[in-house]
């Protein structure tokens, strides 16, 4: 009777000490079960299937094209790349957040039952949207193929590089709005609001330029604004971002992921009191 | 019963365990509620010891019965173990894989096909690609689903659900399993054909079994130690047959 002379706290220490297993490669698993769920639901029982994710893109574009050059004027060579460039990049974010953002409260059954990595949930989202922008993508070249119009040479390293920043940033901040949406239900309400605001403050159907100086000095802090300004950069406008720009972009995601993921860890073990 | 000493060796540890819950006097779920209270100072929260001081140690090969009337803490106990909560003191150390027969069926997504949601749910409790796809055959053999495995879930019974569900939990050999009334859904058959499964589990791989029943008869049946946790204190471990005789005569 060996275990009964133990005390719980020697037994601890001993048991303690076994726990090997690869908890990465399994929740990477787990990650792509989840992204492929996604995707089969999305497009389970429509004609077109994924060829939706280009499409649509493709239609926003031509209805955003035909108000706006309708209803102002604005002067920008080649105006409809400039939008669709514009939406698909922002989309990514507004899309990856938001669906993160009721992630963790949709996932109750199961984080109330079995042993999970939570940061899986939002995460996924941000995966899933990153496929999504990467089929969006081909829609932008079609259109750059028709206007022919040539991506510059720093695409080659500036391309993947924002797919790095904006995946970071929208990963990090969907791990922000997670987590607080679990304590503050107020946010799932608020941040469809502050996303259109954020929409209409980021010059995606607008010039830059058509903005008062002191405007124009905010939008220095405007994220979105960055990635959305590098994008057209490398993509229709054959200009070097430089380094300050890139600098700025991936500081910007690096803080924000950082900032999600600390608050994400010291708040999980509390969800399942609040969900 | 006759338990080797030197197989003996603990697998689930109980360190003095306690969990506290605050309980609001009333649950504040949007930030306008929280400031209000906040400034009318009442933020009223009331300390509940849902478990008090739990400690005790299961070995390997064990069949630990857990009982005590509702609202005892026993599922409480079996989330901690499980590693869904976390207790508020105290320490649990677990030295194997677990399989957790709580609640069955979570993480099913009634959208998709019962192929789909096998893989999905067995990547969930955490089996590899290939693991899924050697066991895929026994598992639908289990679920008796053959016919509609690519029918949306949601067009299943409970009863249909509940077997895809059981068998995909208990497809892999676990070194500890928590059942918690997951049984009592389904009709005899499939009951007999789990506590046949569970059986075969505990008997032929050694699996450690944690098991939470009302049924004082079933915990006798099925296990051969337990432990009695009242109002969250534990009032007695020890033999089955010693802890049943005294819960029945509390």
């Amino acid at each position: 009777m060996q275990a009964e002379t133990l005390d719980t706290a020697t037994a601890y220490e001993l048991v303690r000490k076994r726990r090997p297993r690869n908890e990465f490669k399994q929740n990477m698993f787990v990650l792509r079960s989840l992204v492929t769920r996604d995707f089969k639901l999305k497009y389970r029982r429509s004609v077109l299937g994924i060829l939706w994710s280009l499409l649509n893109p493709l239609l926003m574009m031509v209805v955003m094209a035909a108000v706006f050059s309708y209803m102002f004027r604005f002067n920008i060579e080649n105006f409809p790349l400039y939008l669709i460039l514009g939406t698909i990049m922002f989309d990514f974010m507004r899309r990856g957040t938001s669906e993160a953002l009721e992630s963790i409260i949709n996932a109750q059954a199961l984080i109330k039952k079995i042993r999970i990595e939570k940061m899986i949930f939002p995460l996924e989202k941000s995966a899933f949207e990153l496929l999504n922008f990467a089929i969006s993508l081909v829609a932008a070249i079609i259109v750059m193929v028709y206007y022919q119009i040539a991506p510059s040479v720093h695409a080659l390293w500036g391309l993947p590089f924002l797919i790095v920043c904006v995946t970071a940033f929208t990963a990090g901040l969907g791990l922000l709005v997670a987590a607080l949406s679990v304590f503050f239900r107020d946010i799932i309400h608020l941040w469809s609001v502050l996303l259109t605001a954020w929409n209409y403050a980021t010059p995606i159907f607008y010039p830059y330029e058509m903005l008062a100086g002191w405007m124009q000095t905010i939008m220095q802090f405007n994220p979105m604004y960055h990635y959305v300004t590098f994008f057209r950069d490398i993509m229709m406008w054959n200009t070097n971002p430089g380094g300050l720009e890139c600098l700025i972009c991936f500081g910007m995601a690096a803080i924000t992921l950082l900032v999600g993921f600390i608050v994400f860890r010291k708040t999980e073990s509390k969800f399942i009191l609040y969900i | 019963m006759t338990a080797d000493p030197t197989t003996r060796e603990p697998i689930v540890v109980i360190n003095h365990v306690s969990m506290v819950f605050n309980i609001a006097s009333e649950q504040l779920n949007s930030l306008k509620e929280y400031f209000l209270a906040l400034i009318k100072r009442q933020l009223h929260f009331k300390p509940f010891r849902a478990l008090d001081d739990i400690d005790f140690i299961v070995s390997k090969g064990e069949r630990y019965g857990i009982v005590g009337t509702n609202g005892s803490g026993k599922s409480t106990l079996l989330k901690i173990v499980a590693g869904v909560l976390e207790p508020s003191e105290g320490r649990v150390a677990i030295g194997g894989t677990i399989a957790p027969l709580i609640e069955l069926g979570a993480g099913f997504d009634m959208e998709l096909t019962a192929r789909e949601n096998i893989y999905l749910n067995g990547a969930l409790l955490g089996y590899s690609k290939q693991f899924i796809e050697e066991r895929f055959d026994s598992i639908v053999d289990f679920a008796e689903v053959h016919d509609f495995l690519d029918m949306p879930m949601k067009n299943y019974s409970s009863g249909m659900i509940a077997r895809v569900a059981f068998a995909v939990a208990t497809a892999t050999i676990p070194d500890i399993l928590i059942v918690d009334e997951a049984l009592s859904v389904g009709d005899f058959l499939f009951q007999e054909k789990c506590e046949a499964r569970i059986n075969e589990l505990v008997e032929e791989h050694g699996t450690t079994l944690l098991f939470v029943s009302h049924s004082i008869d079933q915990v006798e049946r099925v296990c051969n130690k337990a432990v009695w946790i009242e109002k969250g204190h534990m009032r007695m471990v020890g033999n089955v047959d010693d802890v049943c005789e005294a819960y029945r005569n509390m």
